[in-house]
């Protein structure tokens, strides 16, 4: 099996590209996948599973104390997926942080990972930045083994991935996690496809996929549906299966080389200003 | 030899306590909040915390101490103790029927963010406090300060939440004692009396945590501060704040939100802290020191001079807390004892200041820490030997593997009795520390003594 977590800055499209690669994932190649969203607004699952249909980890922890079932807390979703969603309090009270650490060991002591649930791959698909020790429970303990950061050409969400190397780093010289790659999101921002590459490069990773913007997106998101299924003959469709297929052949995993702010805000001048 | 891994090569340490000298903030919460007549302290956060809030005061005290918790589960934690608090509040009120409650938190609800402002409003929003009763309370994070952190937040919780300016002055002066024993603050209300102030003193644990065997068990013994004196206490003349540490954030708050001007004092421990407090008290009620007090006073000064050859020039090691740790050096410092090494748990540069301040031109050098602990103590010890070890029940071990005569003096004392009866305080108070030190010393000279220099009188 292997353990996927994707991180990214807020809106960048985490949910999105994660519920789409997945689809990919079990669609074109066959696997069995499970999703875990680590986000307390508990949407990360909302196009696998056709809606919030989902009762989180959290809300049945509280309902129903701790004598909860798998099947409880996860559902299938589109295809061969199973999704979770961790949950977490309202917005502004109690700890979010400790909502994911609670909701993670909970899966495990319900035996979501064991061999006999035949998965070939766990996401976890993580709010946007890694504020405490609580979002970075996926990439502890060898929980998740392989990041994707979502990015795009925009300052602020590259300054987010640069900043979420910074975990993994600390993680990794201890433990199992490793950098699988950039996936750019494209948000149309000039020299963005080159620009993504060198951030990639510099941080001693590869940009796994440039995955470019189209309204087909958010028209299955109205529908509640991952592009694969909403359309599976359009084109985005085609790309997010490319990029299902990248990271199941992904052979490139490392421990990330953080950049400095100054050598980031570099590459920005040299590729967002100047060749614009 | 318990602790006979400790080296006597003092090394810089960063990031190490070991045997620290301070203990958690709610426990200095709970134990003002029980200087409130009827008061139920409640913890809120998980379980354990409770219990050993509880327990180390019950050890000190050899007394019941009640506390209500909030009892977290993980449920709690992440989601927010406030459906916890607004049941117990409903709870407590109905079955133990208390006057008042008085909330701390804890590390893991303050680090989650618990708003207690927040919750207890809606508490009383949502009519679950009723009519004539109080829910107070304090943040206490534990990693933040001391137990004396915590008991000064409590005091001061106890001005915000409950002291009122109606506009017209009583006529009496609030004393606001700091972390003493029930039996100091018995001691310090005497002493008022004596003077013929018109006091109100809060909070006021005597008869609550050294009350009597009755057969009968009274979980709020008819003691302590009423809840309606503190409300009073903003119509006061005027504020005396015993202790820095403990007191004068109560005593500046009540100024900033009543206006009662406060001045703050040394815990009056020893001569000189004790004749500052009742000059004090002299000042605010207008009279003359009676005869009664000089008395008193007349009777320590003649222990002293009776017994001072025994004291004068011995070296002694303190531990224990800000305030009690000033009042008693200059004590020391009166009789002609040489407090070599001074340790507090309690963080504060401002300590190490005024003990440097107060064994200046004493003829000896000073070691001085705050936001120290036993070990460094002891290094010092080993490293400068003295006659005399005075702090909490921890420094057995010390004074055990060190052969050092020792007087126990502080918070907690776990293996003995007396501290909840006897004070201290005041000037009778002086005298019982110098039969409590000179019992010690001449002790250890009588055993040490060879057969021909055995004496029968001191």
């Amino acid at each position: 099996m292997r353990k996927v977590a994707i991180y990214g800055k807020g809106g960048i499209g985490k949910s999105t590209t994660t519920q789409n690669t997945v689809a990919g994932l079990a669609e074109a190649l066959g696997r069995k996948v499970m999703v875990v969203g680590c986000d307390p607004k508990a949407d990360s699952t909302r196009l696998l599973l056709g809606g919030l249909a989902q009762k989180s980890v959290l809300d049945t922890l509280r309902d129903e104390g701790e004598d909860v079932e798998l099947d409880d807390i996860r559902k299938p979703g589109y295809s061969t997926t199973l999704c979770v969603e961790s949950g977490g309090p309202e917005p502004g009270v109690g700890c979010a942080g400790r909502g994911i650490i609670t909701s993670i060991n909970m899966l495990e002591s319900l035996g979501a990972y064991e061999e006999d649930q035949k998965l070939d791959y766990v996401f976890y698909d993580v709010l946007g930045d890694v504020v405490c020790g609580g979002f970075a429970m996926p990439i502890r303990d060898g929980k998740a083994e392989e990041i994707y950061i979502v990015c795009s050409g925009e300052m602020m969400a590259m300054y987010a991935a640069n900043n979420i190397c910074k975990g993994i780093m600390k993680y990794a010289e201890s433990g199992a996690v490793r950098l699988g790659g950039l996936i750019c999101n494209s948000r149309n921002v000039d020299n963005e496809k080159e620009m993504i590459e060198e951030l990639a490069r510099k941080i001693g990773t590869q940009m796994i996929y440039f995955v470019p913007r189209d309204n087909q997106v958010q028209r299955a998101e109205i529908h509640r549906q991952t592009v694969i299924e909403f359309s599976p003959e359009h084109g985005q469709a085609q790309h997010y299966r490319n990029l299902a297929k990248a990271i199941d052949e992904n052979q490139m995993f490392v421990v990330p080389k953080p950049l400095q702010i100054a050598e980031l805000e570099k590459l920005l001048m040299d590729y967002g200003l100047f060749e614009a | 030899m318990l602790l006979r891994h400790t080296p006597a090569e003092i090394r810089e340490r960063s990031a190490l306590n070991i045997n620290p000298a301070k203990t958690c903030q709610p426990i200095g919460a709970m134990y003002a909040g029980l200087g409130i007549k009827g008061c139920l302290p409640h913890s809120h956060g998980s379980q354990g915390c409770c219990a050993y809030h509880r327990s180390t005061l019950t050890r000190h005290y050899k007394e019941p101490v009640s506390a209500a918790t909030s009892s977290f589960t993980e449920g709690a934690s992440v989601f927010g103790g406030q459906a916890n608090l607004l049941q117990a509040i409903e709870n407590i009120f109905s079955v133990y029927e208390p006057e008042i409650i008085t909330v701390h938190t804890t590390c893991l609800s303050e680090t989650i963010g618990d708003d207690l402002n927040q919750i207890v409003d809606k508490a009383v929003k949502e009519g679950k406090v009723p009519a004539g009763k109080q829910v107070i309370f304090a943040s206490t994070p534990s990693y933040v300060g001391s137990h004396v952190t915590g008991f000064s937040n409590m005091v001061k919780g106890m001005v915000k939440c409950l002291a009122v300016a109606s506009g017209k002055k009583n006529g009496k002066v609030n004393i606001i004692p700091g972390w003493v024993e029930p039996a100091d603050m018995e001691e310090i209300k005497r002493i008022a009396g004596m003077i013929g102030v018109s006091f109100t003193m809060f909070p006021d644990t005597s008869g609550v945590l050294n009350g009597p065997l009755t057969g009968e068990y009274h979980m709020f013994p008819d003691a302590g501060t009423p809840a309606e004196d503190i409300r009073a206490a903003g119509d006061a003349i005027g504020t005396l704040a015993l202790g820095e540490w403990c007191s004068a954030d109560a005593a500046r708050t009540l100024d900033a939100q009543c206006k009662v001007p406060c001045r703050v004092l040394d815990l009056p421990i020893g001569l000189k802290a004790t004749d500052r407090f009742i000059d004090a008290l002299r000042t605010v009620a207008g009279t003359s020191v009676p005869d009664t007090v000089n008395f008193e006073r007349g009777q320590l000064i003649d222990v002293i001079s009776d017994y001072h050859q025994y004291f004068f020039g011995k070296k002694v090691a303190l531990v224990g807390d800000p305030d009690q740790l000033i009042a008693l050096t200059e004590f020391l410092l009166t009789l002609d004892m040489q407090p070599v090494h001074v340790v507090t748990g309690t963080p504060g540069k401002k300590f190490e200041a005024r003990i440097r301040e107060l064994c200046a031109g004493k003829g000896f050098d000073v070691n001085v820490r705050a936001a120290g602990d036993m070990f460094l103590l002891h290094q010092w010890i080993k490293n400068q030997p003295v006659d005399l070890i005075m702090g909490n029940t921890y420094c057995k071990y010390i004074a055990r593997d060190e052969d050092i005569p020792y007087v126990r003096f502080g918070f907690p004392i776990m293996d003995r009795v007396g501290h909840q009866y006897f004070p201290v305080t005041g000037y009778k108070g002086g005298i019982r520390l110098m039969e409590k030190i000179l019992g010690v010393l001449l002790d250890r000279a009588d055993r040490d003594a060879p057969e021909e220099k055995f004496e029968l009188v001191y």
